[in-house]
C-alpha cells in the first residue's frame, strides 16, 4: 500500500459543531417565504404567550361595563364583548392558555409516545404486537370522538383537556417513531453496534434516537397544531375549558349568540386560532423540507 | 463508411441545483454507426447515465443541454420540440433501463404493456407472442398475462427489451441493463441482445461500469471520466493498448478470473473522482494520474486522434503509445509475514437458517459445513438466494440458526448474540456491504472507532483517542479523520473506517459480507488489497462473501460455491478455474463476462428460474436446472461429496472421471497470459 | 384474495372487540356514582341501591362488559339515562341525518379534492400548485367552527340559506336539501384540503417512478402516460386516503353539526356528554366506530381488488 496518499483530503477537515448545524438548518427553514412566515408568526405567538400579561391593558375578566359592546377603537383595539370585557386583552391572555394546554399536552404525548415507539420498534415481539393492537383500537376512534368520550367521563375541565390531548396523540407519535426505528434498526451501523456488544440502552438512545429526531420534530409541530385545533374545538363545543377562561374556542362560542351585536368578539379569537394553527402547520411543512422529508406522506 | 447514425458534437450538459449550475458533461464527441454496438464505461459520477439520457434528449427537469448538438440522422435532437422527440422515442430510439423491477408499470399485465407499444407503432397486437418467443420465453401466453411482480428480474428485463425492440428502433440505448441481475441471468440477457442485434441490425449504446460486459459484447468503447471523454477506441484495441492512464487504471483495477492477491496484485487508482460541479481548468484526471507532469496541471488536453479510428484526451499519449512510459501504477508489495502454522478458527457443522414468512418457511441455509483457519480466507461465492449472507449472519449472531453448531477456537458458540460474552464478541467482527449505512451518520469517525475499543477491549475512554489514530493509520487514513462525520467521507473511505472498526477488537475471525460490491472498481481494488494486508498482519481468519467469482478468486485461499442454501463445491482458490467442476460452478464461470476480449469462454447457460427457497427441490438442489442432469438419481438422492487429488470437493452424482472427460477449462487464455 | 379478505375481516373483528372494550373501560372510569348522577343529590340510599341493581352495577366489570356487548349486538341498546327514551331509534334517526350529510360531502368533496390534488401534482412547483397547496394548507388550519361561522356570515344571509339546519323528522331529501348546503359546504372545505394534499403527494411520488420514464420513452403521448400509467397507480393510495379522511370527517361533523344545530349524531353526542348519559354515549361511540371501521374495510378491499400485487401474490 502506498501510504496515506490513497485517501485524498479535499473536503473540510472537521465535523461542523452544533451551532453551525443549527444555523444552517435555520437558514434552510427561512428560505421559502411561506415557511419563514409560518416560523416567524409561530415565534411571535410564543413571545405573546410569555409576555402577554405585560401587554394586556385589562384583566381577562375585568368588566368595563361602560364600554360594553363597543367596537374596535384606540382604547379597545379588538372591541369589547357584551359583558364589557376587552377582547384584545382576552386574546393576548388566551395565548398563554392555549400554549400551555397544547404545548404541555404535545410535550407529554411526544415524550411518552417516543419512549413507547422506541421500545416497541426495537424490541419487537409480543410487546410490540400487543402495543400496536392496542393503538389500532385507540386509532379506530376518530380523534375528536375519543376526546369527547374521555371528556364525557372525566367531566369538562382544563386538566381533562390536557389529559385528552396526551391520550389522543400518544399512539400517533409512537407509530411514527416506531416506523423510523424499524427502518433504522436493520442498518449496518446498528448491527455493527450489536456485534460490538453495545447495550440496548446505548443503541436506542445514542445510535437510533438521533435518526428519529427529524421525523419527531416534524411530528411534534404537527401535533402541536392539531392540539390547538382540538383544544379550541372542545372549548367551542362547551366541553373543554370552562368559562370564564379566555380560551379562544370558548370565546368564539360565547360570542356566537351576540354575533350581530359584537362580531369582533367572535372574529378576533377565531382569527387568532386560525393564524396560529396555519403558522404552525407552515412551520411543520418547513421542517419537513429542512429534513428532506418532502416526499413522504 | 456511411454517415453515422448518432453523432454527439461538443455536447455539454448541466444540472441546476439550487442556485448552482453543475456541469455533468463537457465537450463530448462521440459517433455511433448503424448496427454498431457501442460501449460506454465509467464509474459513478462519470456522467455516463447523463450521456445515455442526453442521447435521447430525455433529461431530468433540472438538466439541460448547454451547448453542442445531438445529430440523429440529419436532425439535431437538441433542437427538436418535445412532440418531435416523442415521435422518435420508441420508433427510432429504444431504451432499456437499469432496474427492471421498478421500470414496469406494476398494475398492468406485461403483455398489455407490450401491446400498448405495438399499437402505438401501428403493429399488429398479436405480434406479442412472436416477440416473446424471440426472447426465448418458454410459455409466452402465460407470461403475457402476468403482472410484473410475478416475474423474476431476468424475465422483467426481457419484457423491457421486447418493448424497446417492438418499434424496430435504429438505436437502442441501454443503461446498465444487467447490473441488477445475477451473472447467470446476465449471460442469458447478453446472449439475447447479441441475437437481436444480429437479426434487427439495431445499433446499441450500452452504458455500464462492467468492463467484462464491454469486452464481450461491444465493437467500440468510450471511456468517460468526470464528464469528459477520456478515450474512445475499437474494443480490442482499447483492451490491447489503452492510451489513457485512466483506462489503464480501470483495467488494472478489475481482477481477472484467476488473478491472485499474492501473485499479481490489483493496482487500483489513487484518490477519487471529482465531485460534480468542481471546475477544473486542467486535465481532470491529473490528481489521480501516475504520469501527471506539470503541463497536466496547467492545461486541458485536447481530444486527439492517434489513429483514424481512435481518440484520446491526454497530454502524454504519444509517449504511452510508443511504449516509452507505462501508465500502470507501480505494484505495491503485499505485506509478507512469514506464514505461521495455521490453526483452525471456525468450524461450522450442519448449519441451517430459516425465516418464517407468510407463505411458509424460507430455508435460506440448508445444512452447511465450513471451516476457516487463521491467516487464511474462505471465500463464499453465490448468486442472490444462495444463502451466503445468511451463513455469515448466523455465524456472527445476527440471525439465529435453526440447526447446527458453530465452534470458535474449539468452543461452541451460543446461537443468540445476547448470550455471547465480550471475549466471543471481540473475536468475531464483521464488515458490511453498504458503506453508506456502515457508519452512524450522527457519530464522528473517532467516536465510532473508539466504541469497540471501550466496550470490547476495556480501553479507558481517555486512552481511546490515541488508539483511534493508530486504527486510522492502519487503514491508510490520516489521523484528523477522527473529527469528521461520515457525510464528509467518500464511499471508499467509509468502508476503510468500517474495516478499522472491525479490526479494533483484534478479532480472530472477520466476516466480510460483499464489502466491495457497492464500490467503484478503482476503489474496490484498494479495499481488497487493504483487507489482504491487514489479514496477513494480524493473522486473522476471514470469511469473505461475494457474488463476484473473480473477486473471491483474487482474495480467497479457499472457495466455497453456494447454491440454494447448500455448498456445491469447495476448492483451493488456485484451482477453482480448472476442470473438473461442479456443473453449477461450470455454468457460473462460463457466465461471468471476462474483462478481456481475447479470452475464449465456454458457453453454458442455465435454463429456467431459481427454485423457491420456501419449497426447495429434493435430491440435488441444482437438478432442476443442471445442464448435466443425469436422471432420477439427481431428483431422488442427495449427491455424494467427491474429492479430487488437488483438494477439490464436489457435491455431485456424476463421477469425477466423467466430469473430467466431459469438461474442459471454461476459460481458454490466449498464449501464456494466465498467471 | 379470499385469504386476504378473511384476514381483513378477522382483523376488523379484533379491532372492534378491542375498541368496544376501550369504550367500555373509558365510560366506566367515570368518577362518582352513576346513579347519583341520574337521580340527583336529594335521593335516599334505598333508591340508589335499587338503581344500581337495576343497572346491574353490582355485577363484576367483565360480566357487565359482555352483557353490554351482547345487548348491543342483539339490538337491545337500552334507554337513555337523561330522557328515558329508547336509544336505538333515536341513534338510528340521527345516524341517518349524519350519513346524509357525510355522503353528500364525500360525493361532492372527494372528486373535486382528487382533481385539485392531481392538478397541483402535475404542475409541481408552478404557480397553480403553489396556490392549491397553500390554499389547502390554510384551509386545513381553519377549525370547522371558524369556517362554518364564516360561511354563515358570508352566504347564509345573502343567499337566504338556513343557517340553522334543524330538519323535521319526516323531511325528504329534497326538503332537507337547503339545510344541508351550508354544513356540507363547510365539511367539504375541510375534506377538500385534506384529501387534495395527500393526493398531490401521492401523484408526485408516482411521477418519480421508473415506469413513468419507460412509458415516456416508448413514445406514448403525455396524456396517455398520465392517465393510463401515473393516475392508475396513484389512485391506489388515494383510496386509503379517502378512507382515512372519513375518520377526519366524522370529527369535523361533530363540530359542524353543533355550529349549524344540525340534528345528527355529533350533536347528540355533545348532548349525551353534557348530561353524562352513559348508555347513549356508548351507543353513539360504538356505532360511529363501526362506521369508520367499515369504511376502512371497504377501502382495504377495494385497494386489494385494484392492486395486482395483493390480488395475486407472487
Amino acid at each position: 500500500m502506498a501510504s496515506a496518499a490513497t485517501a485524498d483530503v479535499t473536503k473540510q477537515s472537521a465535523a461542523p459543531g452544533w451551532g453551525q448545524r443549527f444555523f444552517s438548518l435555520a437558514r434552510t427553514l427561512l428560505r421559502r417565504p411561506s415557511h419563514a412566515l409560518g416560523t416567524l408568526i409561530s415565534l411571535l405567538f410564543l413571545v405573546i404567550a410569555i409576555i402577554g400579561p405585560l401587554l394586556a391593558p385589562y384583566g381577562a375578566n375585568e368588566q368595563i361595563v361602560a364600554d360594553a359592546r363597543d367596537g374596535p377603537s384606540a382604547a379597545h383595539w379588538f372591541g369589547v364583548d357584551t359583558l364589557g370585557r376587552d377582547v384584545y386583552s382576552r386574546v393576548l391572555l388566551g395565548t398563554r392558555d392555549i400554549f400551555t394546554l397544547a404545548g404541555i399536552g404535545t410535550l407529554l404525548a411526544v415524550l411518552i409516545g417516543t419512549s413507547l415507539g422506541l421500545l416497541s420498534g426495537y424490541r419487537g415481539g409480543w410487546f410490540d404486537e400487543l402495543l400496536m393492537r392496542f393503538f389500532d383500537s385507540v386509532l379506530a376512534l376518530p380523534a375528536l370522538l375519543l376526546a369527547l368520550l374521555l371528556l364525557g367521563t372525566l367531566g369538562p375541565s382544563r386538566q381533562s383537556v390536557l389529559f385528552v390531548i396526551v391520550i389522543v396523540y400518544i399512539p400517533i407519535v409512537a407509530r411514527v417513531v416506531r416506523s423510523v426505528v424499524l427502518s433504522v434498526k436493520t442498518r449496518s451501523y446498528i448491527e455493527a453496534a450489536r456485534v460490538q456488544g453495545e447495550s440496548s440502552a446505548r443503541i436506542l438512545f445514542r445510535e437510533i434516537l438521533p435518526a428519529v429526531l427529524p421525523a419527531l420534530a416534524v411530528e411534534a409541530a404537527l401535533r402541536f397544531s392539531y392540539a390547538i385545533f382540538l383544544a379550541s374545538s372542545l372549548g367551542f363545543l362547551g366541553v373543554g375549558v370552562q368559562p370564564p377562561s379566555p380560551e379562544w374556542g370558548l370565546m368564539v362560542n360565547e360570542a356566537r349568540d351576540a354575533v350581530s351585536q359584537t362580531p369582533w368578539a367572535l372574529y378576533f379569537p377565531a382569527a387568532a386560532i386560525s393564524l396560529l394553527v396555519i403558522s404552525v402547520n407552515l412551520l411543520a411543512d418547513g421542517l419537513k423540507h429542512v429534513f428532506q422529508m418532502d416526499g413522504e406522506r | 463508411m456511411a454517415s453515422p447514425l448518432l453523432q454527439l458534437q461538443q455536447l455539454a450538459v448541466s444540472y441546476k441545483v439550487g442556485r448552482r449550475t453543475l456541469d455533468a458533461l463537457r465537450d463530448v464527441d462521440l459517433s455511433i454507426d448503424a448496427g454498431q454496438t457501442y460501449g460506454l464505461v465509467g464509474e459513478s459520477g462519470s456522467g455516463k447515465s447523463t450521456l445515455a439520457l442526453a442521447a435521447m434528449r430525455y433529461l431530468p427537469a433540472n438538466g439541460f443541454i448547454r451547448s453542442g448538438s445531438i445529430m440523429f440522422g440529419d436532425k439535431d435532437l437538441a433542437k427538436l420540440s418535445p412532440e418531435e422527440m416523442r415521435a422518435r422515442w420508441g420508433r427510432q430510439i429504444g431504451f432499456v433501463p437499469q432496474n427492471p423491477a421498478t421500470a414496469l408499470n406494476p398494475s398492468v399485465r406485461v403483455g398489455d404493456q407490450i401491446r400498448e407499444a405495438l399499437r402505438l407503432y401501428s403493429r399488429d397486437e398479436s405480434d406479442v407472442m412472436e416477440i416473446l418467443k424471440q426472447m426465448r420465453i418458454a410459455d409466452p401466453a402465460r407470461v403475457a398475462r402476468q403482472y410484473p411482480h410475478q416475474l423474476s428480474g431476468g424475465m422483467q428485463q426481457r419484457m423491457l427489451i421486447s418493448m424497446a425492440l417492438s418499434g424496430n428502433p435504429h438505436l437502442l440505448v441501454l443503461d446498465e441493463p444487467t447490473t441488477a441481475l445475477d451473472v447467470t441471468t446476465e449471460a442469458a440477457i447478453l446472449d439475447l441482445l447479441r441475437g437481436a442485434q444480429q437479426m434487427l441490425n439495431t445499433a446499441m449504446l450500452y452504458v455500464t461500469h462492467n468492463l467484462g460486459v464491454v469486452a464481450t459484447l461491444t465493437d467500440r468503447v468510450a471511456v468517460l471520466y468526470a464528464g469528459e471523454l477520456a478515450e474512445d477506441a475499437p474494443t480490442k484495441e482499447l483492451f490491447r493498448q489503452p492510451l489513457h492512464p485512466y483506462t489503464r487504471g480501470l483495467l488494472d483495477s478489475v481482477p481477472r478470473l484467476g488473478q491472485r492477491k499474492d501473485v499479481n496484485r490489483l493496482r487500483g487508482i489513487v484518490g477519487q473522482i471529482p465531485a460534480l460541479g468542481e471546475t477544473i481548468d486542467a486535465c481532470v484526471f491529473a490528481p489521480r494520474c501516475p504520469l501527471a507532469i506539470e503541463i497536466c496541471w496547467q492545461k486541458r488536453p485536447t481530444l486527439d486522434a492517434p489513429t483514424p479510428d481512435r481518440t484520446v484526451r491526454c497530454h502524454r499519449w504519444p509517449e504511452i503509445m510508443a511504449g516509452d512510459i507505462s501508465p500502470s501504477r507501480a505494484v505495491e508489495k503485499s505485506s509478507q509475514v512469514t506464514k505461521q502454522a495455521a490453526n483452525q478458527v471456525l468450524q461450522v457443522d450442519g448449519l441451517q437458517v430459516a425465516y418464517k414468512m407468510p407463505g411458509g418457511t424460507l430455508q435460506a441455509v440448508r445444512g452447511v459445513d465450513v471451516q476457516a483457519t487463521s491467516g487464511r480466507t474462505l471465500g463464499v461465492v453465490g448468486e442472490s438466494g444462495s444463502g451466503k449472507s445468511s451463513l455469515a449472519r448466523a455465524v456472527i449472531g445476527l440471525v439465529e440458526p435453526s440447526e447446527g453448531k458453530i465452534d470458535l477456537l474449539g468452543i461452541q458458540l451460543p446461537k443468540r448474540l445476547t448470550r455471547r460474552n465480550r471475549v466471543v464478541l471481540s473475536h468475531l467482527q464483521m464488515v458490511f456491504q453498504n458503506p453508506e449505512e456502515a457508519l452512524n451518520p450522527h457519530l464522528t469517525v473517532g467516536e465510532s472507532l473508539s466504541r469497540p475499543l471501550i466496550t470490547l477491549r476495556g480501553v479507558k475512554p481517555a486512552d481511546a483517542k490515541a488508539q483511534v489514530g493508530e486504527l486510522l493509520a492502519a487503514v491508510r487514513l490520516p489521523a484528523d479523520y477522527a473529527d469528521r462525520l461520515p457525510s464528509q467521507l467518500s464511499g471508499g473511505e467509509k468502508q476503510r473506517v468500517a474495516i478499522a472498526r472491525a479490526f479494533a477488537s483484534q478479532p480472530e475471525l472477520l466476516l466480510a459480507d460483499e464489502p466491495v460490491s457497492a464500490l467503484d472498481v478503482s476503489v474496490q481494488a484498494a479495499i481488497l488489497n487493504l483487507l489482504a494486508d491487514l489479514q496477513i498482519e494480524h493473522q486473522t481468519s476471514m470469511l469473505f462473501i461475494a457474488h463476484d467469482i473473480a473477486v473471491v478468486g483474487y482474495l480467497a485461499d479457499e472457495i466455497a460455491v453456494m447454491y440454494l442454501g447448500q455448498i456445491m463445491q469447495t476448492s483451493p482458490a488456485e484451482t477453482i478455474f480448472d476442470a473438473p467442476y461442479h456443473p453449477y460452478t461450470e455454468a457460473l464461470l462460463s457466465s461471468v463476462p471476462p474483462p478481456d476480449p481475447f479470452v475464449k469462454q465456454e458457453r453454458i447457460r442455465l435454463e429456467g428460474e431459481l427454485p423457491s427457497a420456501v419449497n426447495p427441490p429434493n435430491g440435488c438442489p441444482f437438478h432442476t436446472r443442471c445442464p448435466r442432469f443425469l436422471g432420477d438419481i439427481c431428483v431422488e438422492q442427495k449427491p455424494p461429496w467427491r474429492e479430487t487429488e488437488d483438494g477439490k470437493r464436489i457435491f455431485c452424482h456424476i463421477p469425477l472421471e466423467d466430469l473430467l472427460r466431459d469438461q474442459t477449462d471454461v476459460l481458454q487464455f490466449e498464449g501464456a497470459k494466465k498467471s | 384474495m379470499t385469504a386476504y379478505i378473511l384476514r381483513r375481516l378477522a382483523f376488523l373483528g379484533l379491532t372492534m372487540l378491542l375498541t368496544s372494550l376501550l369504550i367500555f373501560v373509558i365510560t366506566q372510569l367515570l368518577p362518582g356514582d352513576v346513579c347519583r348522577v341520574i337521580l340527583g343529590r336529594e335521593v335516599g340510599e334505598n333508591a340508589l341501591e335499587a338503581c344500581r341493581l337495576d343497572l346491574g352495577l353490582d355485577q363484576p366489570a367483565p360480566v357487565r362488559y359482555f352483557t353490554w356487548l351482547g345487548d348491543f349486538l342483539t339490538g337491545n341498546w337500552g334507554n337513555s339515562y337523561s330522557t328515558d327514551a329508547e336509544i336505538r331509534p333515536l341513534v338510528m334517526e340521527r345516524l341517518g341525518n349524519s350519513l346524509m350529510l357525510a355522503g353528500f360531502t364525500m360525493l361532492v368533496g372527494v372528486p373535486i379534492a382528487i382533481g385539485l390534488g392531481v392538478i397541483a401534482a402535475l404542475n409541481e412547483g408552478k404557480a397553480i400548485d403553489n396556490g392549491i397547496s397553500l390554499g389547502a394548507l390554510a384551509v386545513v388550519g381553519l377549525p370547522e367552527f371558524v369556517t362554518g361561522i364564516l360561511l354563515i356570515e358570508i352566504l347564509a344571509f345573502r343567499l337566504g340559506l338556513p343557517a340553522n339546519s334543524s330538519i323535521r323528522e319526516t323531511a325528504t331529501f329534497a326538503e332537507a336539501f337547503p339545510s344541508l348546503i351550508l354544513p356540507a359546504l363547510t365539511a367539504t372545505f375541510v375534506l377538500l384540503a385534506y384529501v387534495a394534499r395527500l393526493t398531490r403527494a401521492g401523484v408526485i411520488e408516482e411521477l418519480k417512478q421508473a415506469y413513468v420514464r419507460t412509458a415516456e420513452l416508448k413514445g406514448l403521448p403525455r396524456r396517455t402516460v398520465i392517465w393510463r400509467h401515473v393516475l392508475r397507480n396513484a389512485m391506489l393510495p388515494t383510496i386509503t386516503v379517502v378512507a382515512i379522511s372519513f375518520g377526519w370527517l366524522i370529527s369535523g361533523l361533530v363540530v359542524i353539526e353543533n355550529v349549524f344545530n344540525y340534528p345528527g349524531l355529533g350533536r347528540l353526542m355533545v348532548f349525551a356528554i353534557s348530561r353524562r348519559d352513559l348508555p347513549l354515549l356508548q351507543a353513539i361511540s360504538l356505532i360511529t366506530v363501526l362506521g369508520f371501521a367499515l369504511a376502512n374495510l371497504v377501502a382495504d378491499l377495494l385497494y386489494a381488488a385494484l392492486n395486482p400485487r395483493i390480488r395475486i401474490g407472487s
